[in-house]
């Protein structure tokens, strides 16, 4: 490599490094946005009203029945959950990635949609499909089998419909790790069986299925911490139900008059659980790396599935319809039709849902503007804290690396609806009052996105070498000089597609804003999540797809993007 | 802010007096004098430009009011901030607590809340001539805070496709029959304050066993009392045990089959007041606004679009709606409602589960 000395090559010389001030207030910034959130949240747990010590709060949860049927129902729902996401997922993900099932791009590509769709919509469309008496699809059943008015075949208002829906929108978790840990198994252990005389279903079940299965148990355990900190769902379904879920129970210690250290003293529970569980599948996805580090050679053999191939095929686009196909329609008919639950014909097709949106409803433009700003400063800033931070950890500039990377990490084992709490509990009060501005949810939808954004730019970073850095250096650039001209020009669609994932997780967050809003600063989902307690179907038919067209919009944007890998998102 | 602001509680020794006879006081005591819409205050609140509303009304009718205010007065906007009233109060609550003041008018349908407003001072001695002329004194604050800007009641409902009129709930008892087990929809009164007072009133008239005999027919708990009427015009269940008046009118007169029942035991009657807030960020629009809710003009959209009723006494109800006078009544008692709000929350949520 050539290189030219920069002319004004002396000034810089002179020029104060401004790495380092950078570098310190950005290990502050982090600690106070992870740190001062879970010290609050603890103190008003062990606080009582009057802000005496107490241990009261813990004490009611576990002798209090309306405590401990949320907590029971949460465990069987989670546990449920991750059942079926499992059963599901991984036969699917072995589809995706081992056979020659036909349209496995297209599998893929609709898995992704049902990842990225917000939960709560998913939910608002199962209630149009299988409410038990007016649900489309328990309807079409009554006229297929000429069955009495209240006969019904689903019936979503219960423990099972909560359960399946959660299900419908955390299985992606599964097919992702499950997928691309198949992707990475060499073909050649699955030939090795083969050439030792193994049948194939000897080598699926010495070979395969060992080799996946650390991926599925990973798997699990990220389906039940989302089934357990999912909030949007339960809140929809679980109280035409008449249940409460643990989140949806802390959020009702919201109403009038708060019992803020309730709901501290119940978030905690949830975050210890998370804590452990994402011990454990660092614990469990470790192994797996352990045993095929290195090995891939070229294209892994895909195993010829003869004429079961179309029927492969139906199975995997029956699994989606229930995400995908069949909530997508409900929402369209939704939106056109003058009763969302009858389906659009000519007599009562109407506009009126979208022009009640559009022109009618005052919070849609304000709902509208605050999502934008908050989506795209929440992107921006989220990319550049997680680039920092990770150019920190992976260069080891500051001594105090490893503690920065961990604090990056450190908001994935909370639960949005424990942030929400935690972070509302910090900022009504001095020193920093933030809430009624779009700084609280700003805080709030940064410190979600941290980790995974953190994760995708730290291994973006280990395939840069560190040579081009040092010749800018050398050359004599500041550490944020050479971040800004060389490093993050190289790591470019690691960074584009870091502030896609950002964008659009925030546009589905609900859990936090649902806690930390005011009137002027509602975001879409809460606006939703409101038109939903009044009945309004129609108007959430409209804004929902709007949302949705957006979120395909940065999608699509992200898989033009050469090379790109999955990043996980969190439920909301 | 675990120690809101304003409490409940604190109140409770003083509400001897009850809301009615509050309102009725024939003291006319040092109210504000009235005040017209004049050109000035047009002027003043344009200036301004906006107001914010937050109300419990069910945004198919309140965004009308905003958009027929915003076009009589163009050049200000109002933003319809619409919750169930007890999240209203919780939000406004919450939103003090914090120095936030956003809210410019208030209208809850749980008429209690401005009680406690009002002690605590946030509210502002506001009269617009509507409400001096042709309001009648029950249902206006004898210190001009407060009046009320809409009635409705919370009744019983059918689907008339699934339920017979003749087979139809005449009462609340009817409603403990085994034949509705899994059809009763019923709204929720940690959410709405049309409930809220509601289940005040027949707690106190017919007894806490009714709902606790209720809660045994497996019925589908919905947050707001909008939305029972539209349940039952979805056919998703054949009965409504509560829910407003208001918005079966609406579903009804627009081709929807649903029917209200008034409950031979008495239907809640819900009155619910508009107010300005002292802090209010938009204080003029806020009058102006103020004034525009209790015009014959806004007052005959309540009523005609709206469903509900009025105390206007110039505006009379739509041809074909029974009348208030027709109709048995279960007594309003707001000061009863503000001391035992969060004992009924907590009972219903022991019976209800949720």
């Amino acid at each position: 490599m050539i290189l030219t000395a920069p002319a004004s090559s002396e000034r810089s010389t002179f020029r104060f490094d401004l790495s380092l001030p950078t570098l310190i207030a950005f290990s502050v910034a982090l600690s106070l946005l992870v740190l001062m959130p879970l010290s609050w949240l603890v103190y008003y747990s062990l606080h009582d009203r009057a802000g005496g010590f107490t241990f009261a709060n813990f004490g009611q949860l576990v002798t209090d029945q309306t405590f401990l049927d949320p907590l029971v129902t949460t465990l069987i729902l989670a546990i449920s959950s991750a059942v079926i996401c499992c059963l599901v997922a991984a036969p699917m993900g072995w589809l995706v990635a081992r056979t020659d099932m036909p349209l496995r791009r297209t599998v893929r590509a609709l898995v992704t949609a049902s990842f990225v769709t917000p939960p709560f919509l998913g939910a608002v469309a199962w209630e149009l499909l299988a409410a038990p008496n007016s649900g489309l699809l328990n309807k079409l059943f009554r006229v297929a089998t000429g069955s009495e008015p209240e006969e019904h075949l689903l019936n979503i208002y219960s423990l099972p419909g909560v359960i399946f829906v959660i299900s419908c929108y955390t299985f992606p978790y599964v097919f992702v790790l499950v997928a691309n840990a198949l992707d990475r198994i060499p073909g050649d252990l699955e030939d090795a069986s083969s050439v030792l005389g193994g049948s194939a279903w000897t080598t699926a079940r010495r070979v395969t299925v060992p080799l996946a299965m650390p991926a599925v148990m990973a798997g699990a355990l990220i389906a039940f911490l989302q089934a357990m900190t999912l909030f949007g769902s339960p809140a929809i379904l679980a109280l035409p139900a008449g249940f409460h879920t643990m989140t949806t129970k802390i959020w009702s210690l919201f109403q009038y008059p708060p019992k803020l250290e309730l709901a501290a003293a119940a978030s905690l529970p949830l975050l210890v659980l998370t804590v452990v569980l994402l011990r454990a599948e660092a614990v469990v996805l470790g192994r797996r790396g352990y045993s095929v580090v290195g090995g891939r050679q070229g294209e892994s053999r895909r195993i010829p599935l003869g004429r079961w191939r179309w029927a492969a095929l139906a199975v995997a686009f029956l699994v989606l319809l229930n995400p995908v196909f069949l909530p997508y329609g409900a929402l369209l008919n939704a939106a056109f039709s003058r009763v969302p639950s009858e389906f659009v014909w000519f007599d009562n097709l109407t506009l009126h849902n979208i022009e009640f949106v559009f022109f009618e409803l005052s919070a849609t433009g304000v709902a509208f503007r605050n999502t934008l700003v908050l989506c795209t400063s929440a992107a921006t800033i989220g990319t550049v804290m997680a680039m920092v931070i990770a150019y920190a950890t992976s260069r080891k500039t500051i001594a105090w690396h490893r503690a920065l990377g961990f604090l990056a990490t450190a908001p994935v084992a909370i639960p949005g609806i424990v942030l929400g709490v935690g972070l509302f509990v910090t900022y009504t009060r001095p020193p920093f009052v933030l809430y009624g501005t779009l700084w609280i949810l700003l805080v709030a939808f940064v410190t979600i996105a941290l980790p995974a954004a953190y994760q995708q730019l730290q291994s973006a970073f280990r395939v840069v070498n560190p040579d081009l850095e040092e010749a800018s250096r050398i050359l004599g650039a500041t550490r944020l000089g050479t971040l800004g001209r060389i490093t993050a020009p190289l790591l470019r669609t690691s960074v584009i597609a870091t502030w896609c994932f950002i964008f659009i997780g925030v546009i589905r967050e609900l859990s936090a804003a649902v806690m930390l809003f005011t009137s002027d600063t509602k975001v879409i989902s809460v606006l939703i999540f409101d038109l939903n307690e009044s009945g309004d179907l129609g108007a959430i038919a409209v804004l929902g797809i709007i949302m949705l067209v957006f979120t395909f919009a940065v999608v699509i944007l992200i898989n033009r993007i050469p090379g790109f890998g999955g990043v996980r998102l969190r439920n909301t | 802010m675990p120690d809101a602001d304003i409490s409940r509680r604190t109140l409770l020794k003083a509400s001897g007096i009850t809301a009615l006879s509050a309102f009725a006081s024939p003291v006319r005591a040092a109210g504000p004098e009235p005040t017209a819409v004049t050109a000035a205050l047009v002027e003043a609140a344009r200036k301004e430009g906006k107001v914010a509303y937050y109300t419990s009304i069910d945004l198919p009718v309140a965004e009308p009011i905003a958009k027929a205010f915003e076009a009589k007065y163009p050049g200000i906007a109002v933003r319809v901030e619409r919750t169930g009233a007890e999240r209203v109060f919780q939000r406004i609550s919450q939103e003090y607590a914090s120095n936030i003041h956003a809210v410019d008018v208030v209208n809850s349908s749980d008429a209690s809340h401005f009680i406690v407003w009002k002690r605590a001072g946030l509210l502002a001695p506001f009269v617009p001539e509507d409400v001096a002329r042709h309001y009648p004194a029950e249902q206006k604050d004898p210190d001009g805070m407060f009046a009320a800007f809409r009635a409705s009641l919370s009744v019983i409902g059918y689907n008339t496709r699934l339920v017979k009129a003749q087979d139809a709930p005449k009462s609340f008892a009817d409603l403990l029959d085994s034949k509705w087990a899994g059809k009763i929809v019923k709204a929720h009164p940690g959410y709405s304050g049309t409930i809220m007072t509601a289940t005040y009133q027949i707690s106190r008239d017919i007894g806490w066993e009714y709902f606790e005999k209720l809660a045994k027919q497996r019925v589908m708990q919905v947050q707001s009392a909008a939305d029972p009427p539209k349940k039952l015009a979805l056919g998703e269940r054949a009965v409504m045990a509560d829910g407003n008046e208001y918005v079966l009118f609406q579903i009804k007169e627009s081709g929807g089959p649903v029917e209200a029942v008034y409950p031979t035991e008495g239907a809640p009657l819900i009155a619910s007041p508009n107010a300005l807030f002292t802090a209010a960020p938009n204080p003029n629009a806020a009058r102006l606004f103020q004034c525009f809710c209790f015009s014959p003009e806004c007052q005959a959209l309540v009523v005609n679009k709206g469903g509900m009723r009025s105390f206007h006494t110039q505006i009379k109800d739509k041809p074909g709606r029974r009348p208030l006078s027709d109709i048995k009544l279960m007594r309003e008692d707001a000061a009863a409602v503000e001391g035992l709000s969060e004992e009924i929350k907590a009972h219903y949520t022991k019976i209800f589960r949720v």
